[in-house]
């Protein structure tokens, strides 16, 4: 459990603003990303956000192109989850397979402003804050093995090396 | 209960009886990559395995930034020659075939019944062959490599229905845009998307491909359209090997069901920053533009490129608007050449460029700068999509490009026939 700030956006927010198609074929590590994030949609997230902090969006979070970039550079500022009404699919693999975790709940959407202090509580499922503590939908059951093996390419790596 | 043709293809797949909401682990006849394979090879080296294990299921084709406009881009695409030799995967395409959703068609790789993953959004196209065809990401793509298997949820189905046919100056593009404006940007996530109804054997396989290939903007993990004569008479030739042909059964359940009547469409534009912001025509034409693009693997085939060869005959491209025109692939190339339409579109001034995705994704030939608006055939129209954050895309189908290049602002292309 950690706690951080909240970052709020609106609907759709889309890859192209989450990472600009710009550097996709670019390679770098996470923390170059980092720099990138969101550059498109709120100029002041790469420089001032903090470990721990916390997107908090509408739906269809991540809607748009398979870059897995646009999960990485969030990973890479150190943000710890993505809350949401939905994600796009292809995101949501993504996320899941670099150890993102991505959390749907309506009524922390409805509640959370930008610059609420969040703590998110996985063991429970919770997302506490001083405007209430708002239960997330448990991932499904086919995602729990790659999150806790800390993502796709460990959870791959262990089941290669058991062969 | 009946199945869908997805509940089938990946049943098929998993030697079993599925159904939507399953997860399931299946071994993929085909997994797609393209520039962005030198990324993922990074990541395949992590895996500590020292070969793919499939690598005759292995596609490459090289079209995001074809030729390598920048050092950094060489790098990649010299890496991936590398890494093709190294590990004897059999099919790769360099910078002279095209958009990897025109090749893999083209080429007899997307075939009905086959399961196909690609590290692209846009793998939904090859539903239009009836093929289970879906986008993933480059990590996932990595270990797939190494494992020959990756898993899946078996997607819902939202099926569309569309009658009537479509009236002149109107075509697939208008009908994808209407349905997304319609809908929403989110309205099929996660579920498949059946286009059928008694206009869908109408359509042509190209204009399958367009629709498919949307089924991505509205959300969906697969779209398709069941395979009948046309399918397999555009197949002929091209088909590397058999193939089982699936289609849903007339009792499998569909989550929802939309219809659309093919007479009434008019030409749509989407507006700028979303795909779903969209208008129609009257309410958009007049507003100027200084770049045309037309191509993409959304509308870059022949039939595209002579809806709009058949507005430029006669005339040009309006002066100080850059008409960039990009043939899906070197075969709608050729084609093209030998049908007449590339002479008409030089003649008129557009500028044609080598087979590949363009400016579409913003990496280069054609970036917009501050202030300059594109009307363009492609699939996205994010913000900063095609260059400055301050610029702006708008999109509609190849014959509303045409015109609109002529005209020098957005036009509706009946009033060119």
């Amino acid at each position: 459990m950690s706690q951080g700030k909240v970052w709020k956006y609106g609907d759709n927010v889309n890859t192209d603003v989450i990472f600009p198609g710009r550097y996709t074929y670019q390679i770098m590590p996470p923390e170059e990303m980092a720099k990138h994030a969101l550059e498109d949609l709120d100029p002041e997230f790469a420089g001032s956000v903090r470990p721990g902090d916390v997107v908090v969006a509408g739906k269809n979070f991540g809607c748009g192109s398979s870059r897995e970039q646009a999960a990485a550079c969030l990973r890479g500022a150190g943000v710890q989850a993505v809350v949401a009404r939905s994600f796009a699919r292809i995101y949501f693999r993504n996320a899941i397979n670099l150890g993102l975790a991505v959390l749907q709940c309506d009524d922390a959407v409805d509640a959370l402003e930008k610059g609420d202090v969040v703590d998110i509580d996985f063991a429970r499922g919770e997302i506490r804050s001083a405007k209430g503590t708002f239960r997330f939908l448990p991932l499904p059951d086919s995602v729990i093995g790659i999150l806790e093996a800390g993502g796709l390419l460990e959870y791959t790596r262990k089941k290669l090396e058991k062969e | 209960m009946g199945k869908t043709l997805t509940e089938k293809v990946l049943g098929r797949k998993a030697g079993k009886e599925v159904q939507a909401g399953e997860v399931i682990t299946v071994s993929p006849d085909y997994v797609l990559s393209h520039d962005n394979s030198a990324a993922i090879i990074q990541e395949f080296r992590k895996l500590g395995v020292k070969k793919v294990r499939a690598p005759e299921k292995i596609v490459i084709v090289l079209d995001h930034i074809v030729p390598a406009s920048e050092e950094k881009y060489a790098q990649n695409h010299k890496s991936i020659r590398e890494f093709v030799a190294e590990q004897g995967i059999p099919h790769f395409f360099d910078i002279n075939a095209g958009i990897c959703h025109q090749v893999l068609p083209e080429q007899g790789f997307a075939l009905p019944g086959k399961v196909i993953v690609g590290s692209d959004s846009h793998t939904p196209s090859y539903g239009a062959l009836g093929a289970f065809a879906t986008g993933i990401g480059r990590t996932e793509t990595a270990c797939t490599w190494a494992t020959d298997e990756i898993w899946l949820r078996v997607p819902e189905t939202m099926r569309i229905d569309l009658s009537g046919r479509f009236r002149a100056g109107i075509f697939a593009k208008d009908l994808s845009l209407k349905i997304i404006g319609d809908h929403g940007a989110e309205m099929a996530n996660y579920k498949a998307i059946e286009f059928a109804g008694p206009a869908a054997g109408d359509l042509s396989v190209g204009a399958r491909l367009t629709l498919a290939n949307m089924s991505a903007e509205m959300g969906a993990k697969n779209g398709y359209f069941a395979p009948d004569v046309k399918t397999l008479k555009w197949l002929e030739g091209r088909a590397r090997g058999p193939f089982v042909v699936a289609s849903s059964d007339p009792d499998a359940r569909f989550e929802s069901v939309l219809a659309y009547d093919l007479d009434a469409l008019e030409p749509q534009v989407a507006c700028p920053h979303t795909v779903d912001n969209v208008k129609p025509i009257g309410a958009v034409a007049g507003k100027p533009v200084n770049q045309v693009l037309i191509g993409t693997c959304t509308n870059g085939r022949l039939e595209d490129l002579e809806a709009a060869a058949a507005i430029f005959k006669g005339r040009k491209v309006h002066l100080g608007v850059r008409c960039l025109v990009i043939p899906a692939s070197w075969e709608v190339y050729r084609e093209a050449l030998k049908s007449g339409a590339l002479a008409i579109l030089v003649d008129a001034g557009c500028v044609i460029l080598n087979s590949g995705c363009g400016p579409c994704l913003g990496a280069h030939e054609g970036i917009m700068a501050a202030g300059e608006v594109c009307l363009s055939t492609s699939n996205r129209n994010f913000r900063g999509r095609m260059g400055h954050r301050d610029s702006e895309i708008y999109l509609a189908s190849p014959a509303t490009a045409a015109a609109t290049a002529v005209a020098g602002k957005i036009a509706d292309p009946r009033e060119f026939a």
